[in-house]
């Protein structure tokens, strides 16, 4: 099954998709741009992952100083920074390279603590997509990536659909990719995680508490370009969904 | 057992914290300088620029009186003494002249981590652990702390202080970081942003009580025991 939790009409409302548009629980259907899309569950700690697939730990590694072999590369994020499919990401006008982050999204649906790797997967209440943006400019090397590159207001977009896992029977098996302005820019396949959905939940079980809507953001493959305003940015994930967000700048802040 | 929600509630909007703390690293001078040339050297190459937070997740949230688990592979914790800005109505883009308006009060905030001398990554594992996040008993409006940059904090184990610090030698002050943090994200109504845990942060082991007091009486105390980390598997929140 998949749900969605939108805006219409004056309220929140719970919503599946329609071959119209979406459906409420409350019978309407609406067209998929009437509505105002939230992130698909109520989002509680945010955990990503950096250079989780082999081939963007290679893109970069002109620049770094670790191997894949090291301890998962985690960071965590706020609530301030999310926002839903067909949103509005800004673009600072000092930027001069920031990029999108296509991402499979893994939402934990039972507390899980010193999970073993064989336990993990029952931990999993589902799956969405995430387009977790970075801004290189910022980036500084203390307690690296920054929050100031990692966790910008509408810097991090999820949906549009929260996917049950019962409906993704291997979610290590995706392909995945980023469209910009309709050319395919990113490509991979969350078969090239380098840690995997268990060996990502037995880890960070084993030092803290993983509860019912925490999410785990796992990593993006290579192929990251600069966005500028004005583009339109698709991350999609087979099975997953297809999350659409456009690229705003300063000016519509008031800036 | 360990306990996931903050309860606190007070007598100013927005009433109650949210959940949402984010922590600053280095904001004390003497901490910094204790890193010295090294912060020039890789893997840092130059000294932050910009205000470097973590954040406390809702795992790490617990009240005065809470037995602390000190991590099995740790051995010990350190007590990370820090007044929490605790915001009132949403802060983003403020000036350092209006910032502290955006302000519920303070309270006190003790910020437990397993010792580690890299600040290259982020330390998830060092700064997320259960329970590490306590919070004072009461949030006290901002015209009751006068001087909230010059606070002296203080940290006892077992009945002995054995860390006294003041806010005195911030880097930035609590206006000035709200300003440049409410830059680049937004902060909403209940929630919390330490200024800064002083250079020399005392550990302590299981089995040992701490107290944390400031040279504000209303701003209370918070204390608690540290207790050996309980490895049981998946117990409810």
């Amino acid at each position: 099954m998949k749900t969605a939790r939108i805006a219409y009409g004056g309220a929140l409302h719970d919503a599946t998709p329609h071959a119209d548009g979406v459906r409420l629980a409350d019978g309407r259907v609406v067209a998929e741009t009437d509505v105002v899309w939230l992130p698909p569950f109520e989002v509680g700690t945010i955990i990503a992952l950096g250079l989780n697939y082999a081939d963007h730990v290679k893109e970069l590694s002109k620049e770094l100083t670790v191997t894949s072999k090291d301890e998962p590369l985690v960071f965590l994020k706020g609530p301030g920074a999310l926002i839903g499919h067909r949103g509005f990401t800004r673009r600072p006008n000092d930027t001069t390279f920031m990029h999108y982050e296509c991402e499979l999204a893994v939402v934990i649906g039972a507390t899980a603590k010193n999970v073993t790797r064989a336990d993990a997967m029952k931990h999993v209440a589902g799956y969405t997509a995430c387009n977790d943006y970075a801004i290189r400019d910022y980036l500084e090397n203390w307690y690296r990536p920054n929050l100031r590159v990692k966790n910008r207001d509408t810097c991090t977009v999820l949906g549009p659909w929260f996917v049950d896992a019962a409906d993704v029977p291997d979610p290590h098996a995706l392909g995945l990719r980023t469209l910009v302005n309709g050319k395919v820019t990113q490509h991979g396949n969350t078969a090239n995680m380098i840690n995997d959905i268990p060996a990502l939940i037995e880890y960070l079980s084993s030092f803290m508490t993983l509860q019912a809507g925490d999410v785990i953001l796992t990593g993006t493959p290579d192929g990251v370009v600069n966005v500028n305003i004005g583009d339109e940015v698709i991350t999609e994930i087979d099975g997953i969904g297809r999350l659409v967000n456009t690229i705003v700048g300063d000016a519509v802040f008031g800036r | 057992m360990t306990v996931f929600n903050p309860r606190i509630s007070f007598d100013a909007a927005p009433w109650r914290l949210s959940g949402v703390v984010y922590g600053t690293l280095l904001n004390d001078r003497a901490a910094m300088a204790a890193i010295g040339e090294a912060a020039n050297q890789p893997p840092y190459k130059a000294a932050p620029k910009a205000p470097v937070l973590y954040v406390k997740p809702r795992n790490t949230l617990s009240n005065s009186g809470a037995a602390v688990e000190v991590p099995s592979d740790a051995g010990e914790f350190e007590i990370g003494a820090a007044l929490g800005l605790v915001f009132g109505r949403t802060a983003c883009r403020v000036s350092e002249a209006d910032a502290i308006a955006h302000l519920a009060g303070y309270t006190l905030v003790a910020d437990f981590s397993v010792p580690h001398d890299s600040f290259y990554r982020p330390s998830v594992r060092f700064k997320a652990r259960d329970g590490s996040c306590v919070f004072g008993q009461r949030v006290v409006a901002c015209e009751r702390i006068t001087s909230p940059d010059t606070l002296a904090l203080r940290v006892s184990v077992d009945g002995q202080v054995v860390h006294t610090a003041s806010n005195a030698s911030m880097q930035r002050s609590v206006a000035r970081l709200i300003a440049e943090v409410a830059d680049f994200m937004t902060l909403r109504a209940g929630d919390v942003l330490l200024l800064g845990v002083a250079a020399g942060a005392p550990r302590a082991r299981a089995g040992q009580r701490f107290v944390i007091e400031s040279d504000a009486p209303e701003l209370g105390r918070i204390e608690g025991s540290l207790v050996s980390e309980v490895k049981s598997q998946e117990r409810a929140a």
